[in-house]
């Protein structure tokens, strides 16, 4: 695949760069950890400069991230098309909901309930990991436009199940949660999210993912255990989204089968394609472009919903990559795998080996 | 008792017989080859013994374990690598990591040690890489590491392969007409450097390949496949005199 | 056993609708690999074209008798689905066909959400009444009350389909199809125009839906969401039946409609509905990946 250029962007950024450059390597190592820390305390206290519009948008923000992020390990990186993602948030969303509305208080935890959000959101993402398993065993024998079709009938299924149970509201919904998602619980969650995406993508099981993408056949010949890989996958991405969707209840402090139905999927979907396949940061910026561009269109009331698919269709037909299709963002790359460190360590076992023995025929010269 | 041993290997697609009662022993460090006109069933058998399909009849033992069956995920990490006819590299991915997705089976951590970076995971993360490295290093791949696979030159690309065919760590290695697309000076080079990682991997090596030169040069034994049949067997100069050989390959020539 | 052959007459009317719709998909993925998420939605604005068509035409000034408005108005639904699905396909698709295939599918979502949220927006949410063409006439034999309109969309489907299934199987442009689905790469070295052959495959499958549509609205309400609605269910249709294969189409069809009929008299509540649809189609999936009569495609190594 070829990809775009970036040059717009990095253009914007270059004077930054330099200036990251420019700082000594001890300080440089602790940029973005202290950034994210300064960020964090700019979170906790928004509420008190931010208005609650704002504060809500940013809240979307965060939870579509980790929704996008989470879906991209599954279409971007594993190169299926999963058109279900909605599901699992649904079954995060009612597991966290119900804990934090009928369980911690029956439990007489009812004061301590804010504090026990976490567990709440964990227990409902380790909920939706499981029914992650849903789609991975059939993804086995299935792949493709069929696999697309087992998670959209998931999807379907997740709605009408809890159509169909009356005790937690049924078409109706279910309601009474307090309203804990904060700016600085995403902002949390999200960084949570992303650092761990980050270090299963640049792990044995994120290039078994890629290579599935790549080549599933081939993949198998070279030693992946593709149902381990793909297990693995979607229970991780189902998790994260089960995440969400116990922060997303959290916020509207009502949710019903609607909420969660094949459109709230779709539009995870675009926000992936959107920042582009194979990159957490394409995920973040998708996301974050998406979710700020339908508040500012908000003017043109229904029309919007018409301007949204047609820059879809647009930006497929003339960047189907997304804006960073397969590229990332340097901070986002673990620093011992960034070409520079690579190149060096490279460079070393060449010497090293260069002292002891010939390499093979032929080689080396041609690059 | 051989390394590898095929006895009645057979197999259809529908009722297309590909391959009919094929027969092979393998003995550690032999170099042997697999000839035969197009649509022979050479590379089914291959696809065979890799288990990407199920043979309709026949066994295959590999030093004792039975194949038949096993995912070929299982069969690689026993210790049987290949290349493919077409090549089919990861074309996105770096040269590197195409490398790297070749330990899969080796890593040992787990999931959990992987997204919270415990040190099991740096560790195992830094000898792969380094690993990885060295062997791109020495098959000639030094300066392309950080390359998308896709940007080699065609002539790289299948030495990638048999890089990251190697990087499994194989003791039988299946190459599936190494030889095709390349340019009679590129065709010496893969010659040798066949021979060279049979010598630096102790590798035994089972090779396919429609240019007689490489064949009749390097393999020691030589099994000729017509329309799913074994019809000869033998070294390179019994091989090249065989009647029914030579009728096989007219025959071919004449369509052509 | 009166209102079982009542149900089993409510399935098959609704399940002509379904297969018409799936037909749309099923040729259109036949040819170029496209699951065309925007079919719903093309039956959808089908129905509005009829409706506004139809309602003209049977003002009083003109005085036209029924069957001739019912014809013109499907006729002109027909023409006019056929021209936005071959505009979708040249200005949406094409220039797409050598892109990743999930741009495609993206772009087909993208399409339909528009067309949807296009007469969401000019038109309003209100649902609408086709006029009646005709009388309805209701014949009771043995206890089994059923209406002319009811036999009318079972036998004009049931023709539509065996035409289609001709028109594949018997011309010219049927084995152009075939060629093209098969493969795209020699078909135009043995002298087929690709390009023509797609745009006729969207033509024809767009027709057959605005067929379905102009039926449809005679007997439901016309509103922008029953695209959706009624598109995944033909989508399913498609898939149960295998999907790229045209007679798997029309089989499908009638199964999900005698799954939608027949799952409310079996379980209390209706909204056991989607449920049982959907599940069917995840075990079929998982047990059968591609459907009644889909074939798997040969992974050459
Ligand atoms: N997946 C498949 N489905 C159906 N038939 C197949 C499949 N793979 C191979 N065949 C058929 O089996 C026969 C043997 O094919 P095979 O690829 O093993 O031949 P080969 O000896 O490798 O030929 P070549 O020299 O052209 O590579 C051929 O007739 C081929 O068309
Ligand atoms: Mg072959």
């Amino acid at each position: 695949m070829k990809r775009p250029s970036l040059s717009f962007l990095s253009r914007v950024l270059a004077p930054l760069r330099a200036a990251y450059e420019s700082l000594p390597p001890p300080v440089r190592r602790w940029t973005t950890p202290m950034l994210l820390a300064v960020f964090f305390v700019i979170a906790l206290f928004s509420p008190s400069f931010i208005n609650l519009y704002w504060q809500q948008v940013l809240i979307y923000v965060g939870i579509n991230i980790i929704l996008t992020a989470s879906l991209n390990l599954v279409n971007g990186y594993m190169g299926e098309f999963s058109v279900g993602h909605a599901g699992f948030m649904a079954v995060g969303a009612y597991v966290a909901s119900i804990l934090t509305v009928w369980v911690f208080p029956r439990w007489g935890l009812g004061e301590y309930v804010p504090y026990l959000f976490p567990l709440a959101l964990l227990i409902g993402g380790l909920a939706a990991g499981l029914t992650g398993l849903v789609i991975a065993f059939p993804s086995f024998r299935t792949r493709g436009d069929y696999l697309a079709i087992v998670t959209l009938a998931w999807n379907m299924i997740v709605k009408s199940v809890l159509e169909n149970i009356d005790a937690i509201g049924g078409p109706r919904g279910f309601m009474g949660m307090q309203k804990l998602t904060s700016v600085a619980w995403v902002y949390v969650w999200v960084i949570i999210t992303i650092y761990l995406l980050r270090n299963l993508v640049y792990s044995n099981f994120g290039r078994g993912t890629l290579s599935i993408r790549e080549d599933e056949i081939a993949s198998s010949l070279v030693s992946v255990d593709t149902r381990k890989v793909k297990i693995t996958v979607f229970v991780v991405a189902a998790f994260f989204a089960g995440i969400a969707g116990g922060l997303f209840a959290h916020i509207i402090q009502f949710i019903n089968p609607r909420s969660f139905s094949i459109l709230k999927s779709t539009d995870v979907l675009v926000m992936v394609y959107l920042g582009g396949i194979g990159s957490l940061g394409g995920s973040i910026l998708g996301a974050t472009v998406y979710t700020v561009l339908l508040e500012l269109l908000r003017p043109l009331q229904v029309w919007r919903w018409v301007v949204g698919p047609l820059l879809l269709v647009l930006l497929m037909i003339f960047r189907p990559y997304g804006i960073m299709g397969m590229r990332e963002w340097r901070f986002l790359i673990p620093p011992e795998e960034r070409v520079e460190t690579v190149a060096a360590l490279m460079e070393r076992i060449r010497r090293k080996r260069e002292a002891v023995a010939a390499p093979a025929p032929a080689g080396g010269s041609s690059g | 008792m051989p390394m590898l041993r095929i006895r009645g290997l057979t197999h259809y697609f529908g009722g297309l017989r590909a391959v009919h009662d094929f027969h092979l022993d393998l003995e550690p460090g032999e170099l042997v080859g697999i000839i035969g006109p197009n649509g022979a069933g050479k590379t089914t058998v291959f696809n065979l013994i890799t288990g990407v399909y199920r043979p309709t009849e026949g066994e295959i033992l590999f030093n004792g374990h039975n194949l038949v069956g096993k995912r070929s995920d299982q069969i690689v990490s026993l210790g049987i690598a290949r290349t493919f006819q077409t090549i089919r590299l990861f074309k996105n991915l770096s040269v590197l990591d195409n490398v790297r997705i070749a330990h899969f089976a080796r890593a040992s951590y787990g999931v959990l040690t992987a997204v919270f970076r415990l040190p099991k995971y740096v560790r195992e993360e830094a000898e792969t890489r380094e690993r990885a490295l060295e062997l791109l290093e020495l098959m000639g791949l030094s300066e392309q590491a950080t390359w998308v696979a896709s940007s080699l030159p065609y002539g790289l690309q299948r030495r990638l392969e048999i890089a990251r065919a190697l990087a499994t760590e194989p003791r039988l290695l299946l190459l599936d007409e190494p030889a095709a697309g390349m340019n009679p000076g590129e065709i010496a080079e893969l010659m040798e450097l066949i021979q060279w990682i049979r010598q630096r991997f102790d590798l035994t090596i089972v090779l396919i390949e429609h240019q007689m030169r490489v064949v009749m040069g390097i393999c020691e034994r030589i099994k000729v496949l017509d329309f799913g049949e074994t019809i000869a067997e033998g070294t390179p100069v019994e091989i090249q005199n065989n009647p029914r050989v030579i009728e096989a390959y007219l025959g071919e020539e004449a369509v052509v | 056993m009166q209102t079982l052959v009542q149900q089993v007459l409510n399935a098959l009317q609704l399940g002509s609708v379904y297969a018409l719709i799936a037909l749309g998909y099923t040729m259109v993925y036949g040819i170029i690999t496209l699951i065309n998420f925007a079919h719903g939605d093309i039956f959808m604005v089908s129905t509005y074209v009829a409706f506004f068509v139809g309602t003209a035409l049977m003002s009083q000034l003109l005085r036209l008798p029924g069957i001739v408005v019912f014809v013109l108005t499907v006729l002109a639904a027909m023409f006019a689905t056929a021209l936005l699905a071959v505009l979708i396909e040249r200005f949406a698709y094409k220039p797409l066909r050598q892109a990743p295939r999930v741009s495609a599918v993206i772009t087909a979502l993208g399409v339909g959400l528009f067309l949807e949220n296009f007469t969401l927006a000019t038109i309003g949410p209100d649902p609408r009444f086709l006029p009646k063409f005709f009388p309805v006439v209701t014949f009771t034999m043995g206890g089994v009350a059923f209406s002319n309109i009811q036999i009318i969309i079972i036998a004009v489907s049931a023709v539509v389909m065996l035409l289609l299934d001709t028109i594949v199987r018997r011309t010219m442009v049927g084995m152009a199809m075939r060629a093209v689905s098969w493969d795209k790469f020699t078909a135009p070295l043995m002298g087929v125009p690709v390009d023509r052959i797609i745009s006729i495959t969207f033509a024809i499958g767009a027709s057959i839906a605005a067929i379905g549509g102009t039926l449809f609205g005679m007997v439901y309400t016309v509103d922008p969401y029953m695209g959706i609605r009624i598109g995944w269910w033909a989508f399913i249709s498609a898939v149960v039946g295998g999907i790229g294969n045209i007679r798997g189409a029309m089989i499908g069809g009638y199964i999900l409609g005698f799954v939608e009929i027949f799952t409310p008299v079996i379980l209390p509540a209706s909204t056991y509905r989607d449920f049982v649809a959907f599940s069917l189609l995840l075990v079929l999936l998982i047990f059968r990946p591609y459907g009644i009569l889909g074939r798997p495609v040969a992974q050459k190594v």
